[in-house]
């Protein structure tokens, strides 16, 4: 117990005095996770709302295929992307493996399913709701759902916020193609299991109260655009 | 008689298993002001929306006349307004229309001043009591100069006050010479809008008369029930 105490109160002291260590891999892994999530953004707002507005054979298949890419295990993704970009995978000659770039694309592939298949389903439901609506008023299906997408911008700006939660948090993929090289790839949660399994335990405590940190501002946010939202919804209830 | 703005010939609609339209003949032509009753789930809606194309149907024909392009605006019974100002609404409608950006702020403004929303343009469209919002969803659909207005029970959710306030409008619009056609569960409403009424029940028109006729003059059997208010349920 007195371990554990002790541990704690150096690892507040790291983040309080801002140790350059800490800050480098919190930096690395905030840079990281927030590119990979903007591009999983794009492409999954693309993604989700083709799925929602075109319908063609095969696409309740693609649907189930998204679903179930919700819970893709971060190793599963990782092991393909390290195939991939390995020297003699099809994207070997990039020689991007052991480098943030492979860090990137890892966690692009991991968080991409859940902005598609989260936004699939906000753009449908809307459309259920109003398609019809707007189709009225002369807007073609690609155009509807562009329309729902931007009246429902803050559940989509929500599920980027999730997906960004994700990819912070996880660790097999960035562990896998990143290489957890020291002051390279070295991010939050690679380096929390390897200070971990070395028995520094004050830096893994650290690094996991600034994780705790972020995924609390995360919430907090998503929270407040949650309780902004119904606010607005009421008011405009309470005008009606 | 001048001819058909839009016709619908022998035409059904279905939605899964359950036939919403059936064998359904009908025309619309330019200066009609048209008023659908009949119980809830009898059709009427499924017929505003076959006749402005919003559903496939399932057998029949949906034919244009020779107004090119026809413009048909619809106005729904819980309109949908997005999350933007009043006015961003107006011009949403007139951009999907085509309308170039310089001459949409202008249009939507005067289709604002018409309803009396003028001065509430840049609030949020949410924020409008549902007497305003419907008198909005008229002035989107005003604005794109519809040859045709379709009219889903426009004042169904309205207090008193909101249903005369849209009840004129619709009167006005009609006077402007845009072509009528609505839902409507309300009797009086339509004896004092329409000139010709067509009752449905079951997806089927059961009688397509005159507004004085259908009020005075002998009619089927289930009409009947139904101004008496005593069709049975089912």
């Amino acid at each position: 117990m007195n371990d554990f105490a002790q541990s704690v109160g150096t690892a507040v002291q790291l983040v309080i005095g801002g140790d350059a260590d800490l800050v480098r891999i919190v930096w690395l892994s905030l840079a990281v996770s927030a590119i990979a999530s903007v591009f999983a953004t794009v492409l999954g707002l693309l993604t989700g709302a083709a799925l929602a507005v075109w319908r063609f054979p095969g696409r309740s298949v693609w649907i189930v295929i998204l679903n179930t890419l919700l819970a893709l295990p971060s190793v599963v993704v990782g092991l393909v992307v390290y195939l991939l970009l390995s020297r003699a995978g099809p994207l070997g000659s990039l020689g991007i493996l052991f480098t943030p770039p492979a860090m990137v694309i890892a966690q692009t592939l991991l968080v991409t399913p859940i902005v598609a298949a989260l936004t699939r389903q906000a753009i449908e439901d809307a459309l259920r709701d109003h398609g019809e609506q707007l189709r009225s008023l002369g807007a073609r299906p690609l155009q509807c759902a562009f329309i729902v997408a931007w009246d429902e911008r803050i559940a989509l700006l929500t599920i980027a916020l999730v997906a960004f939660g994700r990819a912070v948090s996880e660790v097999g993929a960035v562990m896998m193609v990143g290489g957890n090289i020291a002051g390279v790839t070295r991010v939050m949660t690679t380096a929390i299991a390897l200070e971990t399994s070395k028995g520094d335990l004050p830096l893994a405590l650290a690094l996991g109260l600034v994780l705790l940190f972020v995924v609390l501002l995360l919430n907090v946010l998503i929270g407040s655009l949650r309780g902004w939202r119904i606010a607005s919804e009421q008011r405009a209830g309470a005008a009606g | 008689m001048s001819a058909p703005l839009i016709e619908l010939q022998s035409a059904s609609v279905r939605f899964g298993a359950v036939t919403a339209l059936r064998d359904v003949s009908f025309s619309l032509t330019r200066g009609d002001r048209v008023a659908l009753v009949g119980a809830n789930g009898s059709g009427k809606s499924t017929l505003l929306r076959a006749m402005h194309g919003l559903v496939p149907l399932a057998h029949g024909r949906r034919v244009l006349g020779e107004v090119h392009p026809l413009r048909i605006a619809m106005v729904f019974q819980r309109p949908f307004m997005l999350r933007l100002s009043a006015l961003s609404n107006v011009t949403l409608g007139l951009m999907l229309q085509g309308m170039p950006r310089a001459q949409r702020r202008e249009r939507a403004m005067r289709a604002l001043d018409h309803v009396g929303l003028a001065a509430e343009a840049t609030r949020a469209a949410r924020a409008l009591s549902a007497g305003q919002q419907q008198r909005l969803a008229l002035a989107r659909a005003w604005a794109v100069q519809p040859d045709v207005l379709l009219l889903d029970e426009p004042t169904a959710s309205l207090d008193p006050s909101a249903k005369r306030e849209v009840e004129s409008l619709i009167a006005e619009f009609a006077a402007q010479g845009i072509t009528v056609m609505m839902s409507s569960h309300n009797l009086g409403q339509v004896k004092r809008l329409s000139h010709r009424v067509l009752y449905l029940e079951h997806g089927r028109v059961l009688a397509d008369l005159p507004t004085e006729s259908f009020f005075n003059g002998p009619l089927p059997e289930e009409a009947n029930l139904f101004l008496k208010g005593e069709l049975p349920w089912g």
